[in-house]
């Protein structure tokens, strides 16, 4: 028997184009996700009727419902409406859309946190209510949503493990093929998660970055007071 | 002498919020350069009438005119009329992401679509007008309360409105700080910006004011100087109420 060393470096190339997929597929989750969240928060917060029911029903659906199930229905579900999406674009979609329900409440927290007076001052010197909210309310509110936000990535990371049922070759599908090449599943997933662990380490760390390079001065130290 | 027509005029404004009628057929003249107090007990509808004179809340019926074009009327671009009319806040209200100089600029860059470096200059020169300039590069966080509130007029200042509305201004600041904000409105009085405060510093409306207004439960009771109000008050409600204030608020007057 190898040690799980040896095993780890000798299967190390495979599971490294599987982290590579499994950070795109994040990366490009996170920031589909950011650009949905952040429309269905303005909607939900300053859209008329419509646009708030709308808003709702996307994030009350998302955040309802299994990923797998939302993955399933692109891969296996959509074909049957006359879209065939790839493995990769189902994975991206899904994950895309499922964050975003969540960082959506994340910034919908925030916004309202930031209140309702700022937009006041905003549109006392003259701004419309859109200059506001860019110029003025988001600045604020995204900074405000980082630190519970800066859960998201992780979590996402997580949880785009799910697309290896429909076999897009990302670290969990490597490591199952190497699994059952080896007949040895215990260091295969033991290498994954210690890959996954370390992915985690790195994503949280980067957030820790984010979170005091965006930090306001003065404000910090006020609260801790 | 009073120019005519007024700089800012409201006629007959009415303004309900449900059941509850705030205030009822208010009129009101500001003269360019005159500085006017509003004083009144609190609830009365003082800040609404603030908020309604630059349509930052509508009305219910009644017409606002700006250098005597109505600014109610539907086709008005409500925005361009903000930019023309200052406010000050009670809680200050400053950006918190940006500098004191970013407060300032900010309206510059975005709504008024200066170029960097000018809007920099002016916003620079505004903060120099109430004391600031070495202050340009602090968050609000970093700021005294006093010097917060400073910030704010400096911010309205910029957009160079017609009329600056206050809406007790020195309320929310400790007794030390009201000084410094009230010196900065004093000069700007004498520098004969128009102005229309709601205050409870009798001190600044005996001394700066051109006119007093006292308001209660949505009714102008009685306007005069401050000669008139203070001196030889007509109504009663006056009367009482400048009895109760001056105790409440007396220990802090100057002389
Ligand atoms: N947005 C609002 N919705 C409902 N009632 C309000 C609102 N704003 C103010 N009011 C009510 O209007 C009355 C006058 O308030 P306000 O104008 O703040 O008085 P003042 O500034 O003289 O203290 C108060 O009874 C207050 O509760
Ligand atoms: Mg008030």
């Amino acid at each position: 028997m190898i040690s799980f060393l040896e095993f780890f470096v000798r299967y190390f190339p495979d599971l490294l184009s599987g982290i590579g997929m499994t950070l795109l597929l994040t990366a490009e989750g996170i920031l589909a996700g950011l650009v949905l969240g952040l429309a269905a928060t303005l909607a939900r917060t300053y859209g008329g009727k419509f646009w708030r029911s709308l808003a709702i029903a996307y994030i009350e659906l998302f955040r309802g419902t299994p990923l797998l199930v939302q993955l399933f229905l692109l891969y296996y579900g959509l074909p049957g409406l006359g879209i065939a999406l790839s493995r990769e674009w189902s994975a991206f979609l899904a994950l895309g859309l499922n964050s975003g329900a969540y960082q959506a409440e994340y910034l919908r927290g925030s916004i309202l946190a930031v209140g309702e007076e700022q937009m006041l001052a905003a549109r006392a010197i003259g701004m419309s209510k859109w200059q506001a909210i860019f110029y003025i309310i988001l600045p604020q509110a995204l900074r405000l949503a980082i630190p519970a936000w800066a859960n998201e990535p992780v979590s996402l990371l997580k949880a785009s493990s799910v697309v290896f049922l429909i076999a897009v070759p990302e670290l969990m599908t490597r490591a199952k093929m190497i699994a059952s090449r080896t007949y040895d599943p215990i260091r295969s997933y033991l290498a994954a998660a210690v890959l996954y662990l370390i992915l985690v380490y790195l994503v949280d760390a980067a957030m820790k970055w984010l979170e005091q390079h965006t930090r306001l001065p003065g404000l910090s130290q006020a609260r801790q007071k | 002498m009073r120019e005519f027509p007024p700089i800012l005029q409201a006629k007959n404004l009415t303004k309900t919020y449900g059941e509850n009628v705030i205030f009822k057929n208010i009129s009101l003249d500001v003269y360019k350069g005159e500085t006017i107090v509003i004083i009144g007990p609190s609830g009365t509808g003082k800040s609404t009438l603030l908020r309604c004179l630059n349509l930052l809340t509508p009305v219910d019926s009644g017409q606002i005119f700006l250098e005597g074009e109505e600014i109610t009327a539907p086709s008005v671009n409500q925005d361009q009329v903000r930019q023309k009319i200052g406010m000050v806040f009670q809680n200050f209200l400053l950006f918190n992401h940006l500098t004191a100089l970013g407060n300032v600029m900010v309206g510059l860059t975005k709504v008024k679509k200066m170029p960097h470096n000018q809007a920099k200059e002016k916003a620079l020169q505004e903060l120099e007008r109430v004391g600031l300039a070495d202050r340009a590069h602090h968050y609000p966080a970093q700021l005294s309360g006093g010097q917060q509130q400073r910030v704010a007029i400096a911010r309205a200042l910029a957009m160079d409105p017609l009329v600056m509305l206050f809406d007790e201004p020195t309320s929310a600041l400790d007794p030390e700080l009201i000084g410094e904000v009230l010196g900065v409105m004093e000069q700007l009085a004498h520098e004969h910006m128009t102005m229309l405060v709601v205050t409870h510093e009798m001190g600044f409306a005996r001394e700066v004011a051109d006119r007093i207004i006292f308001m209660e439960k949505g009714r102008i009771v009685e306007e005069g100087t401050p000669e008139d109000l203070f001196e030889r008050p007509q109504q009663a409600r006056t009367r009482e109420f400048l009895g109760r204030i001056s105790e409440l608020y007396g220990k802090r007057e100057k002389g």
